[in-house]
């Protein structure tokens, strides 16, 4: 069944499809440990993909559209931050309208950009390191955003588990209450968590309509941002599981697409649900699990908070 | 300062007034959007909202509107059951899918026939296979207590792909000179969904939709039933000490819930769509969670809302078609309405109470 898939070029591929899920999920990591459940990353990708895009051919720059994608991302979390954290909205609900409100306007914005192409992003410049056997490819062909979410994923870690910031963070997705008892800023912290959320999100989408596909059409993310959200459950809420995860859907993908390629006995459409089918298996072996299950979830994750006093 | 203060028991008043101001707020910032988007917005909210009901070719619309209310309303007093137990069904539109599939499928198995039971035996079917999809996040929850809202929304784009597999394979018109999709199922009389009374729009998806919410009127207001489910999303322990089993809870919600959306899939593409093909299916089901919301989880809300839904794609294809407003413009303008809502829904919990800042 893998006869004509090398396997390096198979580790390179899946290291650049996993970069939109990787920086998705990484920032709903973030998100979620400091206690909010924003189910509205599939619409934030979607809104950076195009804003991210639309950026990168009016300004011919690539890396304005990163910049452009982000504040797409942004943008859209800034109004799951005032609905879920001043007017105390249902968090579940209130993610699953900026998932329907994003795929609607990114479509409208889209408008006149179809078939079009972005400036083009070339790999880092590493050389000779480039051209070693093996590690070559795997390590030193990508362009600069493999390397870059990978750097994310590494600084999120350092955050969460060595800064001053981070454990206040976290103390505010354990107990809402205690945190404000102790005079932390429950509500400015998670705003600006849903922010950070919000722009990796963002990014992500814009690094499927810049490099992944390259190009904008309707509802892109194709569900990338669903599978984040299950990506995060699947890494325990840890960063550095959560690249894990996020590699093995990668390497799910590109080998779904290579079977397509290849003319597998499979018909295309029963290859290309792999993906989803995988991630929902992968769920129920997390939390079939009990222990585990529970064992990092944030514990106010998914509540609201309102300072009585 | 301006500061929240929370209710003791929600307010009657503002359960009723959030979905009538939240549309009103929609109408001006859909305004707005409209205006950036070059047209009138005065002309387009017209166009959208009045034009439909009361203009030249409202006779034409009016039958319209109860095409496209009657699936939104039939998934979305499905979901409502859910939504008010805390059970979050997000993947309607995959269980709307798989009813169309089952149900389209064995009607097809019969043709050329001509017998009476077929038509009902595909609405069986559809339910069925409705029901199938909406119990395997319900079996995931209650077995393994996977996550609902991710599985049933992951089974959409499963769904999706085996809709096209269908389309390209086995459900394929095999006199259709090569094109994807179906037989035509509206064309078939043993299994077409015809307008009932001429220029109404009346089809017997539109029937089913109103006798359901009927019955869930009933189940809900009389039935020990309805008091269990709302009993879980108000006080869940409180339930569990009363004796209601969450689990059966989950797998009868959803499994409601998928049965209603596969009926509603099955009308659809024996009707208005006439026959199953890729992209059949135009985010019914997720419209479907915005008409739930607007409508208060409460059926004669829904019917309501699912209405005003309605309205807003048969307005949104007039204005499409005479003001060449894009189709994508709708669906934000949809978004935007649950946006509101849900911040204007802050008052029914909580009163706002101007408080004098102290000196501690």
């Amino acid at each position: 069944m893998l006869g004509g898939i090398d396997p390096v070029v198979l580790i390179a591929a899946l290291m650049v499809a996993s970069v939109p899920i990787l920086l998705a999920a990484i920032g709903e990591l973030v998100v979620e440990k400091a206690g909010v459940l924003n189910l509205g990353v599939e619409g934030m990708m979607i809104m950076g993909a195009i804003c991210g895009f639309a950026t990168a051919v009016s300004t011919g720059s690539v890396w304005l559209g990163f910049v452009g994608g982000a504040l797409g991302g942004a943008g859209l979390s800034l109004i799951f931050a005032f609905l879920t954290q001043i007017m105390l909205a249902n968090q579940t609900a209130t993610g699953l309208a900026l998932t329907l409100f994003g795929l609607g306007f990114s479509s409208l914005i889209g408008q006149g950009y179809g078939g079009m192409k972005p400036p083009p992003i070339g790999p880092v410049p590493f050389g000779p390191l480039a051209d070693l056997p093996v590690l070559g490819k795997i390590l030193f062909s990508h362009d600069p955003m493999v390397y870059v979410s990978i750097a994310v994923v590494a600084a999120t870690a350092w955050f969460l588990k060595k800064t001053r910031k981070g454990l206040i963070l976290k103390a505010v997705g354990e107990n809402h209450d205690a945190a404000h008892a102790l005079g932390y800023k429950v509500v400015r912290i998670r705003v600006l968590a849903i922010l950070f959320g919000g722009a990796l999100a963002g990014l992500g989408g814009s690094y499927v309509s810049l490099v992944r596909v390259p190009q904008w059409t309707d509802g892109i993310t194709a569900g990338a941002g669903w599978i984040a959200l299950a990506i995060v459950v699947f890494g325990s809420w840890k960063p550095w599981r959560v690249l894990l995860g996020a590699w093995l859907f990668g390497g799910i993908t590109v080998l779904q697409l290579n079977m397509q390629a290849a003319g597998s006995w499979l018909p295309v459409q029963y290859l290309s649900m792999s993906p989803y089918l995988i991630t929902i298996l992968v769920l129920v072996v997390m939390s079939a699990d009990r222990s585990r299950a529970a064992m990092n979830a944030p514990a106010a994750l998914g509540k609201n908070f309102q300072a009585s006093r | 300062m301006l500061k929240l203060e929370k209710r003791a028991s929600p307010s009657t008043f503002w359960t009723w007034a959030a979905p009538v101001v939240a549309v009103a707020l929609t109408m001006v910032v859909g305004g707005l959007m409209f205006a950036a988007l070059g047209k009138n917005p005065f002309v387009a909210i017209r166009t959208i909202f009045w034009d439909p009901l009361f203009g030249e070719f409202a006779f034409y619309f009016r039958g319209q509107l109860l095409v496209k209310a009657a699936p939104v309303i039939l998934i979305a007093v499905g979901l409502s059951l859910g939504f008010r137990a805390g059970i979050w069904n997000i993947g309607a539109e995959g269980q709307y899918i798989m009813g169309a599939l089952f149900g389209g499928g064995v009607g097809l198995a019969f043709y050329p026939a001509e017998h009476w039971f077929i038509f009902p035996l595909c609405i069986l079917a559809a339910a069925l296979g409705g029901w199938l999809w909406g119990m395997i996040p319900a079996i995931l929850k209650v077995r393994f207590r996977t996550n609902e809202i991710l599985v049933s929304l992951l089974l959409v784009y499963v769904a999706q792909a085996f809709l096209a597999s269908m389309s390209l394979g086995l459900l394929k018109n095999p006199e259709g000179q090569g094109f994807p999709g179906s037989r035509s199922l509206a064309q078939y009389p043993a299994t077409a969904n015809p307008e009932l009374i001429a220029g109404t729009g009346i089809h017997w998806g539109v029937i089913a939709a109103a006798v359901v919410v009927l019955l869930t009127w009933v189940l809900l207001d009389r039935h020990i039933l309805g008091f269990q489910i709302k009993l879980a999303g108000q006080a869940p322990r409180a339930a569990r000490f009363a004796g209601v089993s969450p689990s059966r809870l989950v797998l009868l919600c959803m499994g409601v819930s998928g049965a209603l959306a596969g009926l509603a899939g099955f009308f659809e593409v024996a009707g208005p769509a006439g026959q199953i093909k890729i992209g059949f299916n135009v985010g019914y089901g997720f419209s479907a969670i915005i008409v739930a919301f607007l409508g208060r989880l409460s059926p004669l809300g829904i019917l309501l809302a699912g209405l005003l839904m309605a309205l807003t794609y048969v307005g949104g294809e007039n204005a499409s078609t005479n003001l060449g407003l894009p189709s994508a413009a709708i669906q934000a303008f949809q978004g935007m309405l649950l946006f509101f809502l849900l911040a204007v829904d802050m008052f029914t919990n909580y009163r706002l109470r101007l408080v004098r800042r102290r000196v501690a």
